[in-house]
C-alpha cells in the first residue's frame, strides 16, 4: 500500500476543499483544522445552550398563551440546535461532555451577546430579531462549509431557525403599534441590544487572528466585518419600517459604497465581555454548572437501570 | 347546565396550564439536553391543551373575553387547578413523579371524555388524549428508571411519592359540577377513574421497586379555588405583564 | 471526574410511508427504550417523520475512507450494468 506523506496529504485536502468537496469524520485532515473546527463548533453549540438563558427568564412572564407557546418551541430548538452541533463535534473525537467541561471551565467561549441581560418583554423581541438576526447571516453562509457534518447541522439549524427571527420582529412590531409606554419599551431594548448585536460578528478583519486560515479551509465562508455589513444593510429598513431609531448617530446611507456608514464599536467592553466581565457572565455559567452538577445523580441512575435491565436479560 | 360546562373546563384547563408552567420552569435547566427537549414538550401540549380549553370556556362566559383573559386575569379563587399540579418542582424525580400521577389520571380521563355528548370537549379530548398518553410513557418510564436506578436515585423517587401521594385525591373528587356532567353523559364518573389509575400506579410503582403510602393524603379544595402557598407566586410571575400593563396586546 | 456520559445513539427516520429510513443525526441515551423516546422529541418536533430506527453508534462498523480506491472504483468500469450502455434501434423510444 503507498504511503503518502503529510505533504501529499495536505496537498490533496486543500484540493478536495478548493474543489467543494466536502470533508467527512473518519478522512484525513490535519490537525489544526480538527482543531479548529471542533473551537468553532463548540463555541456555536455553547452558544445556543447558554442562549437558552436570557430568553428562557421570560417563558414563564410571557404575556400571552401564543407568546408563551412560541417562546418555549424557540428555545427548546436552541437546545436541539445545541444538540446537533455537539453531535457534530462528536464525530471529530471529542464527547459532548468533554466538550461542556470545556465552557464550564472556561477554556471556550461563547457568544458574547447572552452575557447582557434580558430586563423587559421587548427583549424578547430584539434578542429574537437582532440576534437571531445576527446568527442567521452567519449560519446561512456555514451551510457551505467544508466539514460535513457541520454543514448538515448547519443546514438543518436554519431550516429550523426561520421563525426565530420573525416572532422577534413581530413582537417588536406589536409594540410599535401599541402604547407610548409599549413604544418606549421597544426603543429601549433596541438601544441596549443593537451595538452588542454588531459584536456578535467578532473583531474587525484586521484583528481577527483565525480569519484567513478559517476562510482557506472554508469553515468561514464570509469575514467578520462583511457579515456585520451586510446585518446592518438588512436590518436598518426593518428597524425604520416600524418606527424604531437605531442608536448610531453617525449610521447613514452612503450611495457609492451601496451600503450603510455606521458608528464605531466599543471593542473596550466587548473585550470585557468576552474575557469574563460582563454583565451576566457568571450567572450564565453558574446555571449551567448547576444543571448539569444537579442532573448527575439522574444521568446515573438511567445508566444504572440500563446496566441492571441488561443483566436481567441476559 | 352551561355554568356546570364552564367549571369542569377550568378545572381541565388549569390543570394543564399551571402544570405546563410548572414544566416550563425547567426550560434550559434539565438534567441532560435530550431531556430538557422532551420536557418542554410536554409543556407546549399543556399550554396547548389550556389555549383550546379556555377558548371554549370563554364562550359559555360573559366575564372573560378569550382565552388569554381567562390564563392571565383571574384571581387566585377563581383558579380551579389540583393542588398536585401547582407544586413546586423540586428535584427531576418530584417533577417527575408528580408529572406520572397527573398523566395516569389525565390518560382514563380524556378516553371518558372522547365520548363526550358536548362534542366541543369530546373534540378536545380526543387530541389531548393523544398528547397525554405519550406523556404517561415518558412519565412511567423515568419513574421506573429513577426507582429501580442507583440507591440514592431511588431514595429521591420514593420521598416525592410519600410527599406528592397526599395531592392526588383531590383528583378524583365530584362536586356538583362534575354531577350535572355525568348526569347528561358529558362526564365521566371521577370516582370511577380512580381504580383505573390505581392499577397503572401500582404497575408502575412495582416495575420502580417503589412503594405507596398505605394513608389516603388528604383532600385539596383546589377544584374549589383554595389553594396552596405556591399558587400566589405561581401567578405574580405569570401574570405580570398583565398586572404592570393592564389592557395592552402583546 | 467520574463520567455518567449516556451512550452516542444513531437516529434513523423514515418521513413518510414509501421511503427508506434515512441517517438524521444523533443524540446520547441510557437505553434503547429512552433513545427512541428522545429521537421522537429531538429529531420529529415539526412532524418530520412517521417511524423512528436507533441504534448505538459503536455497534457500526464503517468502510475505511483510506481504502475507497479499492473499496469504490473498480465498479466505475462496469459501465454494462447501466441501461445507457446498450444501444436501442431508432423506433424503440422506452426500454
Amino acid at each position: 500500500m503507498e504511503t503518502r506523506t503529510i505533504e501529499q496529504l495536505s496537498e490533496n485536502f486543500q484540493q478536495k476543499i478548493d474543489a467543494d468537496i466536502k470533508i467527512e469524520p473518519n478522512d484525513w485532515m490535519p490537525d489544526n483544522y480538527r482543531k479548529a473546527l471542533i473551537r468553532q463548533i463548540s463555541q456555536h453549540a455553547h452558544s445556543e445552550i447558554v442562549g437558552m438563558l436570557p430568553e428562557g427568564n421570560w417563558i414563564t412572564r410571557a404575556p400571552s398563551l401564543r407568546r408563551k407557546a412560541v417562546l418555549l418551541a424557540k428555545v427548546q430548538d436552541e437546545a436541539g440546535h445545541g444538540l446537533y452541533l455537539y453531535s457534530a463535534t462528536e464525530t471529530l473525537g471529542i464527547s459532548r461532555e468533554e466538550t461542556i467541561d470545556d465552557l464550564h471551565e472556561g477554556k471556550v467561549k461563547y457568544s458574547s451577546i447572552f452575557n447582557y441581560p434580558t430586563l423587559t418583554w421587548a427583549d424578547m423581541g430584539a434578542v429574537g430579531w437582532l440576534v437571531d438576526g445576527a446568527a442567521i447571516m452567519n449560519q446561512v453562509a456555514l451551510c457551505r462549509t467544508s466539514y460535513g457534518p457541520y454543514a448538515r447541522a448547519m443546514v438543518k439549524i436554519c431550516k429550523e431557525e426561520s421563525f426565530h427571527q420573525r416572532q422577534g420582529y413581530e413582537i417588536m412590531t406589536s409594540l410599535m403599534n401599541g402604547t407610548e409606554v409599549q413604544k418606549a419599551m421597544a426603543q429601549d431594548a433596541l438601544n441596549r441590544f443593537w451595538w452588542p448585536a454588531l459584536m456578535m460578528f467578532g473583531p474587525s478583519d484586521a484583528e481577527s487572528k483565525h480569519t484567513e486560515q478559517s476562510m482557506r479551509w472554508r469553515i468561514k465562508r464570509y469575514t467578520n466585518d462583511e457579515l456585520r455589513q451586510s446585518f446592518v444593510d438588512a436590518t436598518v429598513p426593518q428597524a425604520e419600517l416600524i418606527g424604531l431609531t437605531i442608536p448610531d448617530p453617525k449610521l447613514r446611507w452612503n450611495e457609492e459604497r451601496g451600503h450603510y456608514d455606521f458608528g464605531d464599536i466599543d471593542w473596550d467592553e466587548f473585550w470585557q465581555v468576552v474575557g469574563g466581565n460582563g454583565p451576566c457572565n457568571k450567572e450564565r455559567i453558574e446555571a449551567r454548572v448547576k444543571a448539569k452538577e444537579e442532573g448527575a445523580w439522574v444521568r446515573e441512575a438511567a445508566l444504572a437501570f440500563a446496566s441492571k435491565s441488561k443483566s436481567r436479560q441476559n | 347546565m352551561e355554568e356546570s360546562t364552564y367549571t369542569f373546563l377550568l378545572r381541565l384547563g388549569d390543570d394543564s396550564l399551571i402544570l405546563g408552567q410548572r414544566l416550563s420552569e425547567w426550560c434550559g435547566h434539565g438534567p441532560i439536553l435530550e431531556e430538557d427537549i422532551a420536557m418542554t414538550n410536554i409543556a407546549l401540549d399543556l399550554i396547548g391543551q389550556a389555549t383550546n380549553i379556555y377558548t371554549y370556556a370563554a364562550g359559555l362566559t360573559p366575564d372573560f373575553n378569550d382565552a388569554d383573559a381567562l390564563a392571565f386575569l383571574r384571581f387566585e379563587h377563581q383558579y380551579l387547578n389540583a393542588i398536585l399540579v401547582e407544586q413546586p418542582n423540586g428535584n427531576f424525580a418530584d417533577t417527575l413523579v408528580r408529572q406520572f400521577f397527573f398523566d395516569a389520571f389525565r390518560v382514563p380521563l380524556f378516553e371518558h371524555l372522547q365520548d363526550s355528548k358536548d362534542t366541543s370537549l369530546a373534540a378536545i379530548a380526543e387530541k389531548s388524549l393523544k398528547e397525554s398518553r405519550y406523556h404517561l410513557k415518558h412519565s412511567s418510564e423515568w419513574v421506573i428508571r429513577l426507582g429501580d436506578g442507583t440507591e440514592l436515585s431511588h431514595e429521591r423517587a420514593q420521598l416525592a411519592v410519600f410527599d406528592l401521594w397526599r395531592y392526588t385525591q383531590e383528583l378524583f373528587h365530584m362536586d356538583t359540577a362534575e354531577q350535572k356532567l355525568l348526569a347528561q353523559d358529558i362526564a365521566p364518573n371521577l370516582e370511577n377513574l380512580r381504580g383505573i389509575w390505581l392499577e397503572t400506579v401500582e404497575t408502575v410503582m412495582e416495575k420502580a421497586t417503589l412503594k405507596l403510602p398505605t394513608n389516603q393524603g388528604f383532600f385539596g379544595a383546589g377544584r374549589l379555588g383554595r389553594h396552596s402557598e405556591h399558587m400566589g407566586y405561581i401567578l405574580a410571575q405569570m401574570q405580570y405583564m398583565q398586572r404592570a400593563y393592564p389592557g395592552m396586546e402583546w | 471526574m467520574s463520567s455518567n456520559e449516556w451512550p452516542l445513539w444513531e437516529v434513523f427516520i423514515r418521513s413518510k410511508q414509501g421511503l427508506n429510513h434515512k441517517h438524521v443525526g444523533s443524540l446520547r441515551a441510557p437505553d434503547a427504550a429512552m433513545a427512541l423516546q428522545n429521537a421522537r422529541d429531538v429529531y420529529t418536533r415539526r412532524s418530520e417523520g412517521v417511524s423512528i430506527w436507533v441504534m448505538q453508534s459503536a455497534l457500526i462498523t464503517a468502510s475505511d475512507p483510506k481504502e475507497s480506491g479499492p473499496m469504490f472504483e473498480p465498479a466505475d468500469s462496469k459501465v454494462y450494468r447501466h441501461p445507457t450502455f446498450y444501444d436501442l434501434p431508432d423506433g424503440i423510444e422506452h426500454m
